[in-house]
């Protein structure tokens, strides 16, 4: 049935159909209406599960490890500095291969203090051993954390699935909601192949010694790279019983496309916004979204984007003292393929600037002029910049 | 690729010999898994038991916080678990354990 849903909201229905056991959260803006939607459900009746009131983010996901490693379907949610505060227990998490699934409300990280969206936190975490996807609207968001604990269970993985703060979170949309019966069918009930039971006593988390750490990590890491056909297999299932298939990576409009934007979550609504007015002009521009981040779909990437002359890589997030994330992923993903397309990238949208279909033009310009002098003389630019603010303009 | 990253997949790893298996996520599954990890080969250091000069009082055994020695005269070391820390060298009364560097492959 068609809801009216914020992107919070689609995130706690989600949690709430995938009946989760455990929620233990600590509110943060944008993610609290996740959270508090989910404490309602459990106060009135509508799910059964526990909800843990925690002191910190830390703890929150402490308890979601305990939940998970006991055979408990966990779920937690949250934002910026939370997702930070969190993070040595997401290592863990993933480490211990538990299958935990969140939703972070992506916002920008302090200093200075902001709540606003950008994509620094959950790219902060991007080599902790969770899977990551990034939604572009809250159908995915609802769709996403469903799909995300058969992936979870099916692996033994942990699944942050990341949306934009405000821009997703806040924003209503009509969201088609499967009914339970549909969910259970196809989310069967977690069982862990070793749960923590004193009626038959395990170990989990001793000591990696030199002698096996190096294998434990070796495993972790085969794991994720098998995460990419078990996202598509999931994906396809998905897609027969509801219509629905995002896959790895989304392809707009790219397949005779000379220059291709290269975008993360919710930008790609905008952007393609913008090709399809770029079309009516005759302009050969296409778009790749990059829907799972991690594992890196390298070669569903090469496949979608080799043909192209230039791409330009537009992300609301940096590696200080480097490019930007996605743009250095890329880079490497293409560091060995024959004639592979020249490559540009954006830094936008940090901190809640909003990124306009005029900024995004500009990339495309930016983009069609290293073609035309067949190379790239400045690869990172920052798109709507005040340059006057930061003296580059007097 | 192999499979054995899968949950319910065990791998098997050659250890000095000995066959320790890691599941995914590094969960034990036996009690007695402390027993299979040879930490003998930790040690840079080897004692050495002069058996003329040990009398078998059993201070060495006493202060071994492994325990890697054996009670007897003359005591015995299990250089599986000995980790060469030099207790039982600085503990015993008779010097008759020495500590010699070792040489390893």
């Amino acid at each position: 049935m068609k809801q009216v849903l914020t992107g919070n909201e689609a995130a706690a229905i989600a949690a709430k159909l995938a009946r989760v056991k455990v929620v233990s959260a600590y509110p943060i803006t944008p993610q609290t209406a996740i959270v508090e939607k989910l404490a309602e459900f459990v106060a009135n009746g509508e799910l059964d599960a526990e909800f843990m009131k925690v002191e910190s983010e830390h703890s929150a996901m402490s308890a979601c490890i305990g939940a998970a490693a006991v055979g408990a379907r966990a779920f937690t949610a949250t934002s910026s500095q939370g997702l930070m505060l969190m993070s040595e227990m997401l290592y863990i998490a993933a480490g211990l291969r538990l299958p935990i699934v969140m939703a972070n409300a992506n916002r920008a990280l302090s200093a200075p203090l902001n709540i606003w969206c950008d994509q620094q936190d959950s790219m902060a975490v991007r080599d902790s051993g969770w899977v990551q996807l990034y939604c572009e609207n809250n159908q995915e968001i609802l769709d996403s954390v469903l799909q995300a604990y058969r992936v979870a269970e099916e692996l033994m993985l942990p699944v942050m699935v990341c949306f934009d703060g405000y821009i997703l979170s806040h924003t209503a949309e009509p969201v088609d909601v499967p009914t339970q019966e549909e969910v259970d069918d196809f989310l069967p009930p977690y069982k862990p192949p070793h749960p923590l039971d004193p009626a038959r006593p395990v170990t989990m988390g001793p000591v990696g010694v030199p002698e096996y750490y190096q294998e434990i990590r070796y495993m972790l890491q085969e794991a994720l790279l098998a995460a990419k056909d078990k996202i598509i297999e999931v994906d396809r299932e998905y897609g027969k019983k509801f219509g629905r298939r995002y896959g790895l990576v989304e392809s707009y409009r790219s397949d005779d496309a000379e220059i291709i934007l290269l975008t993360l979550g919710s930008l790609s609504g905008t952007a393609k916004d913008l090709i399809d007015r770029c079309r009516r002009r005759g302009e050969r521009v296409g778009l790749v979204r990059v829907r799972t981040y991690r594992p890196f779909p390298r070669e569903a990437l090469v496949k979608a984007l080799r043909h192209a002359k230039a791409v330009a890589v537009l992300e609301k997030d940096i590696s200080l003292g480097w490019t930007g994330a996605l743009f250095a992923d890329i880079s490497c993903a293409l560091a060995n393929v024959e004639g592979a397309p020249l490559l540009l990238n954006f830094i936008c949208g940090l901190g809640g600037r909003d990124v306009s279909p005029l900024q995004i033009r500009e990339a495309l310009r930016a983009a069609a002029r290293a073609v035309e002098a067949g190379e790239v003389r400045r690869p990172v630019r920052w798109l709507g910049l005040r340059e006057k603010l930061v003296g580059l303009r007097a | 690729m192999h499979k054995n990253f899968l949950p319910t997949g065990v791998a098997s790893w050659m250890v000095e010999g000995d066959i320790l298996k890691i599941t995914a996520g590094a969960i034990i599954t036996e009690a007695g898994s402390t027993a299979q990890t040879e930490t003998g080969s930790w040690r840079t250091f080897k004692p050495v038991i002069n058996e003329a000069k040990c009398t078998g009082c059993g201070i060495c055994w006493m202060f071994c916080p492994e325990p890697a020695i054996s009670k007897g005269k003359p005591a015995r070391v299990d250089y599986r678990y000995c980790k060469g820390c030099g207790i039982c060298a600085n503990e015993c009364p008779f010097k008759a354990i020495t500590m010699v560097q070792e040489e390893r492959g």
